[in-house]
This record gives structure tokens, sequence and C-alpha cells, in this order.
């Protein structure tokens, strides 16, 4: 024992082990191994992989690698389970929900423990942070099964959820996916990491302990091969998934064309601002909180440190002071700021990295303390001077490294923030609140804290932009995605059987009424264009006279109208007063062509006058109806901390595609454009390919409009060819398609380039009906601004 | 002597801030902001734990850094030799001999009084080496004309007080006269003579951070040794987060000028927990000198016993009742 001398001038902290006896205790108890939770009940544990303290790299566990049997069993539990737990009233639903938060309240410690052995993370985040969350998060959906009928009204369960967890917070993404999933009326088939799995299977007997019906919860245990074997699985009506875009492309790929819900939280590499007029002091503990939690494994740390020329200096100097404070060991230990990487494979990873950006001939800084000489451990480590370019500016390193850049005006330090594939969330610092509020709206994240960081709540939403995913988790945002809006009801959309014929000759023409030949150009940037193959296609009436000529659009012709959409972005903002008018004006110019309209309708799709007329005046109804909403669909402010607004901005997606059915020629197209132009998207817009003249007919309609160039572009030719194109396009931020359903599978599986979300339907639509709020919600994201308080 | 032990007594031997020109632009330049300061505030004591023999010598320590305070109106030479007889042996020869510290018994920083209670002291406290701190020019609230405030430092200083704290005026601050502050402080500074001064910016008075930040620099820049946060008689005494900005200030100041310049919280602080949070905050944002009673003092006066009560807990391994504890 030291003598109280001998602290006395050294004044160090000591030892300060938390106490790991019960959770030992609990671990030799089942030293045989844990089998798989499936309808309400343990398995015998079957094949077993071991778990380990990454801390020490003793084994603690072995768990069982579920089998794709094992799978099938468990959706299978989840699918009986699903009825009985939806019909049950919100009330119901909301006192399990309830019991689930007590008791995980209730062995908070031991979860805490339970976590920190089996992660590496310091005990005192699972002990402040991850499961303070976790409960927090149960609480707050029990509320929301409760008022789930009332607020989503005209939705449904999606059904049986497939759950697929990382291993950073593995308790805390646990509850961000059971928790929504069943205050909506789902049932869920989780697989947690396989690095961590012991919380979720402690969290499986807190199921029990609490009543939970069988088959509610179900949890297979195993790698990436049971993970795919879930998402594979047919019984599966969503697959909600947070881990890497890499994995999260495969499974965007595996699940297109199932018709299976999904969203994706993956990964980052969120940019962490610091102007001149920042509160230095306060922004180094910012990054502290930002990069040197949880080891940096965090999806949206801020872990490129953008400071301004003036202060960088100054700022890389508090942070080297303040990185020498950090205390790099054992994770039990309450003084401990740092604890372990998960495992080596994620140390490997990281070691990697780091040799790669030496090579490119960074210098590296890290306070000189030894690391424990056994477990998984890597030092905080500060890289300044790092070009956009460079490595480790580009990849996410998901570890104890920061690397810092410089940037001279608050312009380029947006541009910076953005220059990246990620968009999960950003951290901004600067004592001017109208910066702070400008930056926040121009930096493309999910989740922007302004003066503040890596700040969580179950109220709000969280998720990404670009490829760090779609799909929101928390608060209202989240549960969208475990609610179903009431499915098309109409046949699937049949495949084209005929190519489109673009040669001349070989069709009789219709008889019209004489007058000036007129042939449908593209529509590019405000203006008509040719198509860029020279070719055009003949339109059909229903008994195969020729009524017209169409332009064959291609690729080319794609990449032009993304081009010209992007240049209109200053549509978004626009007031949405200002595109309320344009949108008006287009109902307004329509409705004053209705005659001519209607006609075209006759003559291309053989329906009556008054169906022709029908869908003329619906379409300009529908015009007026979005034109209404422009100013009206608001976002919200979120309940979160106290002295706090968390701001949830509906922010446009940006270049949207949009690709319509050969049905409603014209009514389609209205209905699925104007949402998104109401809510400052730019659209590149694929009408009918059978009947695209109602679609090229607008484009004087839109020019005489004041709709600005750019905004809406129309590229005539073979939908679903045009549709592929517009779905791996890097530069197409979301896709809607309406279609086929092999189209729809293309689409889905393409969007996987860059993760563009997508939207589609192959099964008829009743098109008088289809319009509301869902289309609005589809054709922005969320952006969750966190500002705080405080003189 | 033990190292510890001279620590104690070396109060006085650090050099003195000479001070440096008034400039605002050391504080306007400089961007406080209230929720991140709470925020770190909140989890300075949180990421940090000392447990056992480590508890019970940062305790000792926090005993050593006690401004040991009266500040009544029903004080007298009786009480105030009392206090005296506390601050010398502030343990009983029970726990100094459970602690170890039988040769080296710990003193408190130094005792803290009225003017006309420093006499008193001084003979009570003689051969200890223990100073006597005066509070001085009309406290607690400062708004006595200037004239009496100063002759008041310098009628404490005759009487033999070897710190003198200071109140500042409030309103240079609100109305943001940094000029007049600076003289007000220096002027003191002056009338202090040998005497260190000990600048308590009453920040429960000055409501923002900033303002907390910009009157700590001023302070400073004047001269001030220690900068001190309240005088116990405001709505809000000390408070972690106005502590921080506080020592962010003076090692901001010494960035600058590389003078050190002490740091006393007062007011509130009653719990040994609240001892153990204020050392953490001084070693995480500054390091070991400043948590020595030579640059770190806690205003208090219930402290003590609570710090004994802990330390016999220590010892016993049972916990204790004030009642068991000499009073002050």
């Amino acid at each position: 024992m030291a003598l109280i001398t001998d602290i006395l001038r050294t004044m160090d902290y000591g030892p300060s082990p938390e106490s790991s006896e019960h959770v030992l205790a609990w671990l030799e108890r089942r030293k045989a191994g844990f089998g798989l939770f499936i309808n309400g009940r343990f398995t015998r544990p079957g094949a077993l992989f071991d778990v380990f303290n990454p801390a020490t790299g003793g084994r603690i566990a072995g768990a069982t690698q579920g089998s794709p049997a094992d799978i099938d069993a468990a959706v299978g539990a989840a699918r009986k389970a699903q009825p009985k737990w939806a019909a049950l009233s919100g009330h119901e639903r909301a006192k399990q929900l309830y019991a689930l938060a007590r008791h995980v309240q209730k062995r908070e410690r031991f979860l805490s423990v339970l976590e920190t052995i089996d992660n590496g993370k310091p005990i005192r985040e699972s002990r402040d942070i991850d499961i303070p969350l976790v409960a927090r998060h149960f609480y707050h959906h029990a509320g929301w099964a409760s008022l789930i009928d009332s607020e989503f009204p005209g939705t449904r369960p999606v059904g049986v959820c497939g759950q697929i967890i990382p291993w950073n917070f593995p308790l805390l993404m646990l509850a961000w996916k059971i928790a929504p999933a069943l205050a909506a009326g789902n049932t869920v088939v989780l697989k947690p990491a396989e690095f961590t799995p012991l919380t979720a299977l402690a969290f499986a007997e807190i199921c029990v302990e609490a009543g939970l019906p069988a088959g509610v919860v179900n949890i297979v245990t195993g790698d990436g091969a049971t993970g795919a074997a879930l998402v594979a699985h047919a019984g599966v009506d969503k697959i909600a998934f947070t881990g890497s875009t890499e994995v999260g492309r495969a499974i965007r790929r595996a699940t297109a064309g199932t018709g299976k819900k999904l969203s994706l939280e993956l990964g980052g590499k969120s940019p962490f601002v610091v102007f001149e007029d920042a509160d230095l002091d306060s922004a180094v503990e910012g990054v502290v909180d930002a990069i040197w939690f949880n080891q940096g494994q965090v999806c949206c740390a801020g872990s490129r440190l953008l400071a301004a020329e003036g202060i960088a200096d100054a700022m890389y100097a508090k942070l080297r002071a303040r990185m020498a404070k950090l205390r790099v060991g054992d994770p039990l230990d309450k003084s401990t700021d740092v604890g372990a990487i998960v495992a080596p494979a994620q140390l490997e990873r990281i070691e990697r990295l780091m040799r790669e950006g030496a090579e490119e001939g960074l210098e590296f800084w890290r306070a000189d303390d030894a690391l424990p000489n056994r477990g998984c451990f890597y030092p905080p480590t500060l890289v300044t001077g790092v070009e956009p370019a460079s490595i480790l500016a580009r990849e996410e390193i998901f570890g104890p490294v920061l690397v810092a850049t410089t940037f001279r005006t608050s312009e380029e330090g947006v541009t910076l923030a953005n220059n990246t594939r990620y968009g999960l969330a950003a951290s901004v610092w600067t004592e001017n609140v109208s910066r702070a509020l400008e930056v926040a709206a121009h930096i493309k994240a999910g989740v922007v804290w302004i003066n503040s960081t890596n700040l969580f709540d179950a109220a709000s939403g969280f998720g990404g932009y670009r490829e760090s995913g779609f799909g929101r988790e928390g608060g209202r945002e989240g549960l969208n995605e475990y609610r179903a809006v009431e499915a098309p009801k109409g046949k699937p959309y049949q495949p084209a059987t005929a190519p489109l014929i673009a040669s001349p000759g070989l069709i009789p023409s219709a008889e019209t009424a004489g007058g000036l030949d007129r042939t449908a150009k593209l529509y590019v940037g405000g203006k008509q264009t040719r198509p860029d193959s020279g070719y055009s296609y003949a339109i059909l009436d229903p008994k195969g006279y020729e009524v017209g000529l169409a332009g064959l659009g291609n690729r080319k012709d794609i990449r032009n109208e993304v081009e010209a959409a992007a240049k209109a972005s200053s549509w978004g903002a626009a007031t949405a007063h200002n595109r309320a008018q344009v949108l008006y004006y287009v109902a307004e110019n329509l409705s004053a062509r209705a005659g001519e309209f209607a006609q075209r309708l006759r003559t291309m799709t053989g329906v009556s006058a008054r169906t022709a007329e029908a869908e003329v005046e619906t379409s300009v109804r529908r015009a007026f109806f979005y034109a209404g909403y422009a100013d009206k669909f608001d976002g919200a402010v979120h309940a979160t901390r106290s002295r706090f607004v968390t701001l949830a901005m509906n922010e446009p997606w940006g270049v949207m595609g949009i690709v319509c059915p050969n049905e409603a020629p014209l009514l389609a197209l209205v209905s699925l454009v104007m949402p998104a132009v109401a809510m400052g998207n730019c659209v590149v817009v694929v009408p009918s390919s059978c009947h695209p003249l109602s679609g090229t007919d607008l484009y004087s309609v839109i020019d005489t409009s004041d709709v600005p160039a750019g905004v809406v572009n129309i590229v005539t030719g073979e939908a679903n060819a045009l549709a592929a194109t517009l779905a791996e396009h890097d530069g197409v931020d979301a896709v809607w398609y309406v279609g086929d359903p092999s189209g729809a599978k293309t689409v889905e599986a393409l969007s996987a380039g860059n993760l563009k979300s997508t939207w589609v339907a192959s099964a008829a639509l009743d098109w008088s009906r289809a319009e509301g709020r869902e289309f609005l919600r589809r054709a922005v994201q969320v952006k969750n601004i966190w500002a705080p308080y405080g003189e | 002597m033990d190292q510890v032990r001279e620590n104690l007594f070396e109060g006085h031997n650090r050099p003195r801030n000479p001070g440096a020109p008034l400039d605002p632009a050391w504080f306007e330049s400089v961007g406080v902001n209230t929720s991140a300061v709470e925020r770190r505030a909140e989890t300075l004591a949180t990421r940090r734990s000392v447990k056992k023999e480590y508890q019970a010598a940062w305790l000792v320590k926090a005993l050593t850094c006690i401004d040991l305070t009266t500040l009544a109106g029903d004080d007298t030479p009786e009480r105030v030799r009392r206090l005296c007889a506390k601050a010398r042996r502030p343990l009983s020869d029970d726990l100094l001999v459970a602690l170890g510290m039988v040769d080296a018994p710990p003193t408190v920083g130094a005792v803290c009084l009225y003017p006309t209670m420093v006499a008193p002291a001084v003979r009570a406290l003689e051969g200890s080496g223990i100073p006597v701190a005066s509070v001085a020019t009309g406290f607690p609230a400062g708004l006595t004309p200037i004239k009496q405030r100063l002759e008041e430092i310098r009628y404490a200083v005759g009487e033999g007080a070897r710190e003198i704290d200071i109140v500042i005026t409030r309103a240079h601050v609100l109305g943001r006269d940094w000029t007049a502050l600076f003289d007000e402080v220096a002027a003191m500074r002056e009338a202090c003579g040998p005497a260190h001064l000990k600048a308590i910016l009453g920040t429960g008075d000055l409501k923002t951070l900033r303002n907390v930040y910009a009157a700590s620099i001023v302070a400073m820049q004047a001269g001030a040794d220690f900068i001190k946060t309240s005088t116990g008689r405001e709505e809000v005494n000390a408070t972690l987060p106005v502590s921080l900005v506080m020592v962010r200030a003076l090692r901001d100041y010494r960035e600058r000028t590389g003078v050190d310049i002490g740091f006393k919280p007062a007011g509130g602080l009653r719990a040994a927990r609240d001892a153990l949070a204020w050392l953490i905050l001084m070693k995480e944002e500054l390091g070991l000198p400043w948590m020595q009673s030579e640059l770190f003092r806690i205003g208090a006066s219930g402290l003590v016993t609570d710090i004994e009560r802990q330390l016999d807990h220590y010892a016993a391994g049972r916990y204790s009742a004030a009642h068991r504890h000499a009073m002050a």
C-alpha cells in the first residue's frame, strides 16, 4: 500500500477498479456456452465461437454460431408472434416496453460492467452514457407504443424485422433497433456483432424476466454468415443495419427487389469545424468527446478537425496539452479515458491505415505515456497538416486518431467539411450564432452539433446523408422506418414486351388534324435539346398507329440532365413561398391548356374523354395540393436535453431521379414530380416510355410558369435503361421508380453505388389518390441540428 | 523537513505577479461557451476517481489548501483563538498515527478573517507558519469609498495580515469599465505592499462566464496574486463551471506572461467530495503545482469537519459522526 506522504508528493489518482464480481459469476454460470434466444427460450449451445475481453485478451465466454436453420427458426418464431403482438392495444405494448426499461435500469451496473468487459470501453462511458441511454430509449418508445395508432394513422407494422448491429455500442444499438420496432408492433430477429454478443444475451434474459411474450424478440448470435442468412430470409419484412458502408452496400444489393424495407446507418468521416471566434478550450474538450470517446470507434466521431488558419496552432497546442492528460488503460478503472480497441483485427486495421499515412509523410503526435503491456490498445493520436487527398482524411479509421486540416474562410470550411463520401454528423464551433446556423445549413450531414458533439437522445432522429446511409433512428423520424403505408393492391406492373421502335417506315400514322409536324425533344436545363443518340422512337396509340415521336434518350442525356439539375440547386434555397408560387403557376398554365392535354391522353392511350378530362383535372388539383404544401411541411423541434433546441429540418435530397409508369401518363408524372419539386429538389424525370407525350407537352407549361432552368429535366426513352443509369449515377441523391418488378430490383441494386435513397413501387397505384405527406416525407431527408442555450 | 510540510509553509515564496498593462484584447479575443463549459464541468469529477489511501491523501491535501474562515458578525477574539487552534492541528493524534503523518502533521493553508480579528489570529498562530488572511475593501459588497477601502487594506496589513482578500466593484464589470476595474485593483495591490492580493470577483453577481473570464484577466493584469470566486454572500458562490473558466483564464495569463497565479474557490464547498472535485479540476486543467496551497486555496469553514469524518472512516473502517471531532 502506498504511503499517504508519498501520494501527497505525486498526487496520483491511484487505482480505482470497478468490481466485476457479479458479472464474472454470471459468466461462470454460463461457461458451457450461450445458446440462441428463440421463441422466448435459449437453445442448447451449438457450435461455439470465442468471446474475448479486449483489455486482457482473455476468453470470457462462448456463443453459438447461428446457422441458416437457426435463422429460419427465429424468423418463424417472430412471424408467429407478430400478429398477436401487433393486435395488442398500444397500452399493452407500452407496458411491456416500460417493463423492459425498468428492468434495464435495475440491471444498470451489471450491464455496464458486462459491456465494458466485452467491448473494452471505459466503465465511465458504459455507466454514464451507454446504459442510461438504453433505458431512456425504452422509456421513450414505451410512450410511442401508446401513441402509435393516433400519431401514425393509415400505417401498419412492417412485420418481422431483421436487425444487425455493430460492436461499438452493443447494447445501445440493440435498444435503438428493438425499442422502436416493438413500439410500432413489429417482432424482431436481432443479430449482435460477433465481437460483442454478451449484453444482447443478457438482454434476452431480461426479456424473460420482464415477461415479454415469446417470439417478440429473438436473438441469434454469429458472424457475417449468420447476418447474411438473416438478410436473405424470405420471411423478413425489413432489415435494419448499423455497421460498415461496405456491408451496407452488400445488404442493399442482397435485398434489392425483395420488397424488404431497409434502413442503413453506416460509416462516417465527420468534420469538426472550429472557427477563430470559438471557445478553444471548450472545443478541445469537444474533440476529446468526439474522437477519444469509445476509442474513436464511433460512426459519427468528429475525426476530421478543420481549424481556421488564425487559431489552428493555438488549437493544436491546446490539444497536445490535453492529450497528455488522457489516461489510456484498464477499461474497468473509473479514471480511464481511453480503453481497449475491440479486437486485434480492428487494431491491425488502424495500424495499417496509419502505416499508409506515414508513407505519405504525415507526422503523428502522441503523448508519451506507455500503453498497457497486454490487451488491444492504440494511443490517442493527432495528425496535423493532412491534405484532403490523404488516405487518413478520406478513410474512416475507426480508432482514436484525429486528422487536422486548416481552412481560410467559412466557405472553404464548409467545402472541406463536405469533401467526403460520407455525411453522418458534423460539429461546428463558433460563438457567432448566425454563422453557426449558416454552416449547419450548408454541411451535408444528418446530425449537426453546434458547440457540442456526440449528443444523443431517443427523441431525436439520427442517421446519415450520402454514403452514411439512409433512414433515421430515434423519435418520430425513426418510427417511420418501422411502419408501412398500406401497400398498393393493384396488379404488378408488367415489363415492356416489345422494344421501342426507332427506325422509320414501319408504322402507319394515326389520322391527325393536320398542322405542323411536332417532334418532342428532351428537356435539359430549361431548353429543348435533341437526344444524344440522334434517334427518335415511335409513340403508338392502342391500335398500333403512330401518334408522334419522342427522343430516344441514353446515358449521356441522363448525364447532361443530372448536371443541369445540380446547377439549379439554388431552388432548394428559394423561399418555400416562392416555390409555391411557381407550382401554382404550373397548375394555372396546365389548367389553361386542359383541353389540349386531355386530347393528347385520348389519342395516346385511348381513354374516354371523361377519363382524360378527369386525369387532367386531377393533375391540376395535385399541383395545387403540393403548391399548398410547399411552405407547410414543417420540421420539428425535438424535446431532447434541457437547454438545447434540437431542430429537425426537412432538407431536399438535391438531385432526384423520377421514373414514371405507363399508366396515367400525365397524372403519375405530376404526382411524383410536384412533391419532389415543392420540397426543393431538382429532378430528372423519365416519363412513361409508351406514352411520353404528356410529359413532353409539359415543356412549354414549365417554360411559361417561371420554373427556373434545370429544376425539372425530362428525358424520354427506355424507362428501365434510363432508370438504371439514374440509379448508378453518383450525382443523383435519390431515385423514385414506379414500374415493373425487374426495373425496381435493378434500381435498388444499382443504388448501392453511392447508397442513394430509393423508393420503388411495382404494383399499380390508384393515381387519383396518390398524394399526401408520405410523398413529401420521401422527398426530404431530415437534418437534426443541436443548438445549446447559454449566455 | 518533509517536502509536503515545506510546501505548506512556502505559501509566500513564489514570485509576486508583477501585472501587465491593461489590454482588453486578452479577453475580447477569447470565446467562452457556457453550455460547453457546463458540460465539461459536469463530467470533470465523473471521469476521475480516487479511492482508499489515495482518497485519504487527497483529503489531507485538501485540508492543507483550506483557508479556514470565519466572517461572522459575532466573531470575537476568543472565537478566533479557537479557530486558530484548529488551523494548527486539524487532525487528531489518532488520525495522524493512522495516516502515518505524526512526523509531519498537516495544517490548513491559512485562516481568513475580518481586519479587526487579524491581531488575535496572528498571536494565536505565532510560530506555526500559517499565514493570516484578511478580507478588506468593504467586504462583501465593496461599495464603500475607495479611500476607506485602501485604508482598510493598509490597516489589515499593519495588523499582520500576509494576504488580503479584496472584493472588486462588480459594477465595473457589468458596465464594462475595464479601466476603472484595472485602476482599482492596481491601487489595492499597491496598498497591500508585501501582502499577497487575492481578488474576489463575486462571480455570482457577474452572471455570465464571459464576464468572469474578463474580470479574471483584468484582475491579473492589475497584479492579483490569486483570483477567487466569491465572498460566500452572493446568491451563487463557487461552482465548477465558474472555476473552470477562471483556471482557464489564469492558464492563458500564464501562457502570455509566464507568471503563475493562484486560484481560490470559496462559498458552498462543504463536503469532502467537493474538495476532491476541485482538486481534480486543478490537476486536469493545470497540474501538480496548482494542487499546493501556494497556488490553490479553498475558502471554507465547515469543510474541515467533513474531511475529518471521511479520514476517520478511512482509518477506522466505520462511519464517523461530526460531534466526535474537535470543532473549530
